[in-house]
Parts: structure tokens; sequence; C-alpha cells
């Protein structure tokens, strides 16, 4: 058994050409595998959007005539609100995954060399309920929070009137360090896994053969970590163009953004607005679906040459 | 061509770089934890009042608070801890099958499938969650712990099959041969050679689903419909309200799960194999 245990092989891809050659002949084996999850993923998700879009086009629902209507699409694309919504949400969605990608490039970086107490405390706020950041950059950020007082005392300002907005500011300056906060260490989890990965040995050939830090950087280990970089980008930027509670308690009063404002349209008391507040919902879900493909296509363009490769048998 | 002499300048060089990457993550982890700060003194202070730096007085009060029944947070942790572990448990039924799918096997449509299967984390679950809300209350489960551990599957299953498809692949399934052809049945294979090697990653997987269920708010928050109360409702309602000692101390109690979870499992987050999944969509 311990030699078993020793013989561990490192080269993945003989054994994936193995298991290819057990398993091909009888792919349903796969499929029955996967069944479970996939049909729990699409009654639940996918059900759930069905749902949605027949409440949406007035064939189901509170307010349901039984005829299929296109008013709630209308009143929710027609109104100014919905444009400002979106707007607020890609710029903060897209700033967010950019700087807390580039960051924790870095930061994977600097970490790969450091010791693991190191990496171990970079992720403490990893397991962290948004709920608890929310409530800590409050008390941290808003006018009379600690970085107010700590300015008082250093005489920097004379009142908490003199301190900038940094919570529900037109900005969403709190939301956005409150994203990053959160998010660079998931990052960085994800790109330094990534990066031990990486036999260091590629580095070193480029070294030696007379590559700069900078270059190497640039030409061995950023290739390298690019399927890492995109997976985990994509996560962020999908959870923070949807988020809620985030910009909810920490955000801009108006505009709102776009989850912001299905919450606000799907509580009203007008329960017309109930539709509207699905329509929107939708809307919100392809936006995301389009830019997470767009993203995908652009980016490495792994999954559609999958496809391609498949088709060319 | 590096010239050796570069070699030995860029040695010498290599103190001040590691003071200065010493210093930068000192500073980072510095700023990471800052937030904790306000939030431990604010659930011992007595009337923190404004400019003052630290609070005159300190009490236990807001801790004492947490214990009476007006705060619900001992239903809330309850609660909480019920729909984080059969999310988890349930996940991690459907998962392993899954993972194993897509850690061994080559099929057609697996990048698909994998794609499909992280959709509930990658696109906002609010259309999907203003659907099924309609039918969960016609099945009388809007509200209902049942109701909030079936949406609390959305994002706990993607991310334990991710986990787990990638502790898969780095498992090498000839221990399984080798143990089925000196004579051990299916079961016997399962529970002395199988379920021994992928224990560690499960565990990261099973962790990773736990934290993701406690720590969910919007999908309780449309689900449960003010009758479920998970911890993080309550402390959303806290934050709503004006007391900031009481708010605090329920803000600590909340991360208390994660933080004994974490240390009682860092040695499994240094699980790459496992963690590389999530880098591998």
């Amino acid at each position: 058994m311990t030699i078993l245990l020793q013989t561990n092989p490192n080269n993945q891809d003989d054994r994936n050409t193995e298991e290819q050659s057990n398993h091909w002949a009888i792919p349903w084996h796969a499929y029955l595998l996967v069944l479970p999850a996939v049909s729990l993923i699409a009654v639940l998700f996918g059900g759930g959007l069905v749902l949605a879009f027949l409440q949406s086009i007035g064939l189901m629902g509170l307010t349901s005539t039984g005829a299929v209507s296109l008013d709630a699409y209308q009143q929710a694309l027609t109104s100014r609100q919905f444009w400002q919504s979106l707007g607020l949400s890609l710029y903060i969605a897209l700033t967010a995954t950019a700087i807390s990608t580039v960051l924790s490039i870095g930061l994977a970086l600097l970490l790969l060399r450091a010791g693991r107490w190191a990496s171990f405390a970079c992720q403490l706020t990893l397991p962290i309920p948004h709920l608890v950041g929310i409530a800590g950059i409050l008390l941290l950020l808003s006018p009379s929070g600690v970085l107010s007082r700590v300015l008082v005392h250093l005489g920097w300002i004379s009142s908490d009137q003199d301190f900038p907005l940094l919570v529900n500011d037109r900005a969403n300056l709190g939301v956005m360090l409150h994203f990053l906060w959160k998010e660079i260490p998931f990052v960085t989890l994800i790109l330094l896994a990534v990066l031990r990965g990486i036999r260091p040995e590629y580095g070193m050939q480029a070294r030696a053969l007379g590559a700069s830090r900078w270059k190497c950087f640039w030409t061995v280990t950023l290739p390298l970590l690019r399927p890492g970089i995109i997976s985990a980008s994509l996560i962020v930027f999908g959870f923070v163009f949807g988020s809620f509670e985030v910009p909810f308690l920490l955000g801009s009063t108006f505009p709102k953004t776009l989850p912001v404002l299905v919450y606000q349209a799907f509580t009203d008391l007008d329960l017309n607005q109930r539709s509207v507040a699905i329509a929107l919902g939708l809307l919100l879900s392809g936006v995301s679906i389009s830019l997470i493909a767009l993203y995908l296509w652009l980016g490495s363009g792994k999954p559609f040459r999958r496809v391609m490769r498949r088709a060319q048998g | 061509m590096t010239h050796p002499a570069d070699i030995i300048r860029s040695t010498a060089r290599l103190r001040p770089t590691a003071l200065l990457r010493t210093t930068s993550l000192a500073l980072i982890i510095t700023v990471l934890f800052l937030p904790f700060l306000p939030l431990l003194i604010w659930s011992f202070a007595q009337g923190w009042y404004f400019p003052q730096l630290v609070p005159t007085q300190w009490t236990l009060a807001n801790w004492a608070g947490l214990a009476s029944a007006g705060s619900r947070v001992g239903q809330g942790f309850v609660q909480s801890l019920v729909i984080a572990g059969i999310s988890t448990v349930l996940a991690l039924l459907v998962g392993l099958p899954a993972g194993r799918a897509l850690g061994l096997m080559e099929f057609p449509g697996k990048g698909a499938i994998k794609l499909f299967l992280l959709l509930p984390i990658i696109v906002s679950p609010l259309a999907t969650l203003m659907g099924i809300q309609f039918v969960l209350i016609r099945l009388g489960l809007s509200g209902t712990l049942v109701g909030v551990v079936l949406v609390h599957l959305l994002p706990t299953i993607p991310y334990m099959t991710l986990v787990l498809s990638s502790v898969y692949a780095n498992f090498d399934p000839g221990y399984e041969a080798q143990a089925r052809s000196l004579g051990a049945s299916p079961s016997q294979v399962l529970r002395t050679v199988t379920l021994p090697l992928i224990a560690p990653g499960v565990v990261v997987g099973a962790l990773f689903a736990f934290l993701i269920s406690w720590n969910e708010f919007l999908l309780t928050f449309f689900v449960g419909s003010g009758r479920v109360f998970t911890l993080p409702m309550v402390l959303f309602t806290s934050l709503q309200g004006g007391n900031t000692g009481l708010t605090a101390a329920i803000a600590i109690t909340s991360i208390i799960p994660a933080v004994v979870f974490l240390l009682f499992s860092s040695q499994a987050l240094q699980n790459d194999a496992a963690i590389g999944g999530l880098g591998d969509v």
C-alpha cells in the first residue's frame, strides 16, 4: 500500500488518455454520473428562469390575464431608471473586477515566495459573510467612523463634516472598497493555487536563457496563469454584477444598481410592478450571460475551440 | 545571456527585496483586518460618541444581549447551522458522482456541462428566485426551511462539483483497478481506497459549500419570506436598526464558525489540487 501511494504518477496527460480509452466506448456512464447534479440545476435554475419568463410575459402570476403581453418589458426598457441602473451596475462590476484581478496577480506573486502563514492571513476575509464586511466598512469609513475619529485626533479635520463621504456616496467608493476587500483574497487564492501548479523550471529556463524578470513574467508566468485569471475574474464579475446587499447598504441612494432596482420593483405595493421586476431581473441575467459569453470568447476561446475540434471529428 | 556576475548581483539584491515583500505583505494584511477593528471595539463599547478615539466605558451588555430571545441570534444560529448542514450533504451527494465524471472522464459535451453547472454562480439568481418564489408559495414551501435549503443548492452544487472534479483529476483510478484485481468488492474499493484518497479534497469541497450556505443572504431573503431567520437575516435586520453595539456583536458571532472551520482545516485549504478547480472553468 505504501508503495502504491508513492507511485502517484505526475504525468496527468497519460492517465487521462488511458481513462479516455477506457470510457470513450460507454460515455453514457459519465452522463449518468453528472445526471443528478445537472438535473437539479436544470430544475432549480432553468426552471426558475422559465417560470420567471412566463410571469414576465403575463402568462402566469398574480396579475396574469392569460394573454401574452410585453408590457413589462416595454415599461422596463423605456424607463430612464433602468438605463441609469444598468450603467451603474456595469461600471461597478467592471471596475471592481479589473482592479481586483490586477492586484490579485501581484499579491499571488508576492505570496508565492512568502511563508504559508502569509497566504493564510491574506485569505482570512474569504469565509467572512458580505454583511459582516459591510458592517465593518460602515463603522470604519462613515463620517462618524473610526477613520474619521483618527483624523480628528490627528488634527487633520475638525469635525465629521470635513470627512469625505465614503459610504452611500455618489461614486460608490464604499461599494468598490468592499468588493476589493472581499474579492482580492478570493482571486488570489485561486491564482496562488494555479501558480503553485506551474513548474518553476519554465521560469528558470527563461531566466537562464537571458530573459529579464519582467519579460519572464509577461511571456512565461502570465500566459500559464491565463486560464486561472479568466475563470476567477468571470466568477467575480458575475457575482459583483448581481450583488444585492452590498450596494443596498453601502451604495448611492440614486441611481441604484440593477439588483436593488429589481428588489424595489418586486416589493412594490402595486402588484403590476411585479412583472416589471421579473422582466428587469431577466434583463439583468441576459446582460450578464451575454457579457460572460463575450468574455469567454475573447479571453480564451477554450470552450469554443473544444466544440470546433469535436465538430471536426 | 545572463552573465554569472549578474546572478551574483541579483543574489545580493535579494535581501532588500525580501524586506520590501514582507513590508508590503504586512501592510496588505493590516488593511484586510481593518474592518474588523471597529466591530470588535463597538461590541464592547458603551456610548462611544464622536470624536472619541476609544470608548470611555466598556461593557459586556452587547454580548449578553445576544442571549436574549429578542435578538433572535440563538434561533438564527441554529437555523443557519441546519440549513448549511443539509445543503452541504445534498451538494456532496450529487457533487461526488458529477465530480468524478468531470474530473476523470472525457465525453462529448463535457465543457458545455461544466459551464452549465457554473451558471448559478456566475449569473445573478434574482430572476430565478422571483420565478421559483411563485411556485414555492403554491407548494407551501415559501418561508420554510425546505424551501430555503432547495435554493441554497443553487450556489453549493456548482462550487462542490468544481472542487470535486479537480480532486478527481488528481486521483489515480489505477489504485481502484489494483484493489479490484486483488479481489476487493466495489464497495470495499470505495470505502478503503477511493474515499480515503479523496477525503482531503472532499473536506475542502464541504467546507466551501457549508460557508457559502452559511453566508448566503439574498436567497434566504427572497425565499424565507421573513419567516426563516438565518444569522445573515438577523444581522441584516440589526444593521437597519440603531443598536450599533449589538449589531457588532452579532456580526462577530456570525464569523465565529467560519474562523473555527478555517483554523480547523487550514491544512485542507492549502490543498491546491482542490482549490485549483476554481481556476479551471
